[in-house]
């Protein structure tokens, strides 16, 4: 398979909210780098997992199922996942395969973050 | 690089869809359960989330992962199991074209759903089901080179979509459902000229279930494909009364 061209910081703005910065390509490749970058972000007193995709360059149909898997792992940890930074393009793909109604989308991290606190 | 993988991405997604339209597939399929329904995802169905891969190797085949791509979008219907059609959209597998399926079912039994072609590329292509279908989520089919080896690769993100179908595979569904991709990894191997074996991996992402999308059983395409048949009769005697 392809190698993963992704990489992700954690940021903990808040002790109950994360920061994953996502700069790259989400494809199947990804899913070690993904679910490491979550891990580092899920304390205990994380309530809520942000995704900026400002830095997101590519996405295909194996990279939205695995937000879908993410999504899973943030309700298990009763954690609500949500995103910004996305462009016109990419909120299309959420409205599309409709994670818009699981996954809160926000235009900016400033968004983000008032709607977590 | 950064703007030509943005503007493969565009083209390879389909346009978001409030509800499915059918119009222009192959003739010859009831149609039913599939105009005016919504697209789902696995966050829209009801029972356990799994993930299932299946593989083969196609070894010995000269083949691109992007040949087999084009041949497995082209031909697809003709690699699945006896008394399953799968009736394309005549543009072929498009982002955003739909396709009608009837699905044999035990007791001769016929279920009418369809799928939106989600994603498609020249290495992968994915099928959304639709409210209704056995299964909420999508199967994305894909090759690529593992050690000088090209790979086929179905494979499954799914809920099933409400309580029945989730008794339904529970007690054989998953079986069948095996059964089928199976099949249609080992035909498309036999295309390539290979007699491959098929791996699969089956997970359990979340065991629990989304009680909150039981009432999704209205839209359920077995119970209504069924009404559908046993009123043919009916439908067939009125037909001579009905204006135009």
């Amino acid at each position: 398979m392809t190698e993963a061209t992704v990489s992700m910081d954690v940021r903990t703005p808040d002790e109950s909210v994360s920061v994953i910065d996502i700069e790259g390509e989400i494809t199947a490749a990804c899913e070690p780098i993904l679910m490491d970058a979550y891990g580092r972000a899920s304390g205990d007193r994380t309530r809520c997992v942000i995704l900026n995709f400002t830095g997101l360059e590519y996405m295909n149909s194996s990279g939205i199922g695995l937000l879908v898997t993410l999504l899973v792992r943030a309700n298990r940890n009763r954690q609500r996942l949500m995103a910004y930074g996305l462009t016109d393009h990419y909120r299309q793909i959420f409205e599309l395969t409709r994670l818009d109604e699981a996954i809160g989308i926000h235009s900016d991290e400033a968004g983000a973050l008032a709607a977590a606190a | 690089m950064s703007s030509e993988r943005t503007h493969r991405d565009g083209e390879s997604w389909a346009k978001p869809v409030e509800r499915l339209e059918v119009a222009g597939v192959q003739p010859g399929s009831s149609g039913i359960n599939v105009a005016g329904r919504r697209p789902t995802s696995p966050v829209q169905g009801f029972g356990r989330m799994w993930q299932k891969t299946y593989r083969v190797r196609l070894l010995g085949a000269d083949v691109t992962p992007q040949q087999v791509i084009a041949v497995w979008k082209r031909d697809f219907p003709s690699f699945w199991p006896k008394n399953n059609r799968f009736f394309a959209p005549l543009a072929g597998i498009q982002p955003g074209e739909v396709a009608v399926l009837d699905l044999g079912m035990p007791g001769g039994m016929k279920l009418s759903t369809g799928v939106l072609v989600m994603y498609a590329d020249d290495e992968s292509f994915t099928l959304m089901t639709p409210q209704g279908h056995m299964f909420a989520g999508w199967i994305t089919f894909s090759a690529y080179e593992d050690g000088g080896v090209t790979v086929a690769q179905a494979h499954v993100l799914m809920r099933a979509s409400d309580p029945i179908y989730e008794m339904g595979m529970t007690f054989g569904g998953h079986k069948q459902e095996d059964r089928h991709w199976e099949h249609t990894l080992q035909s498309l191997a036999q295309a390539f000229g290979v007699d491959g074996h098929v791996v699969s991996e089956m997970v359990c992402v979340d065991r629990s279930r989304q009680w909150g999308n039981a009432g999704n059983v209205w839209h359920n395409s077995g119970i209504r494909s069924g009404i559908h048949m046993a009123t043919a009769p009916a439908r067939f005697a009125a037909k001579p009364f009905r204006r135009g």
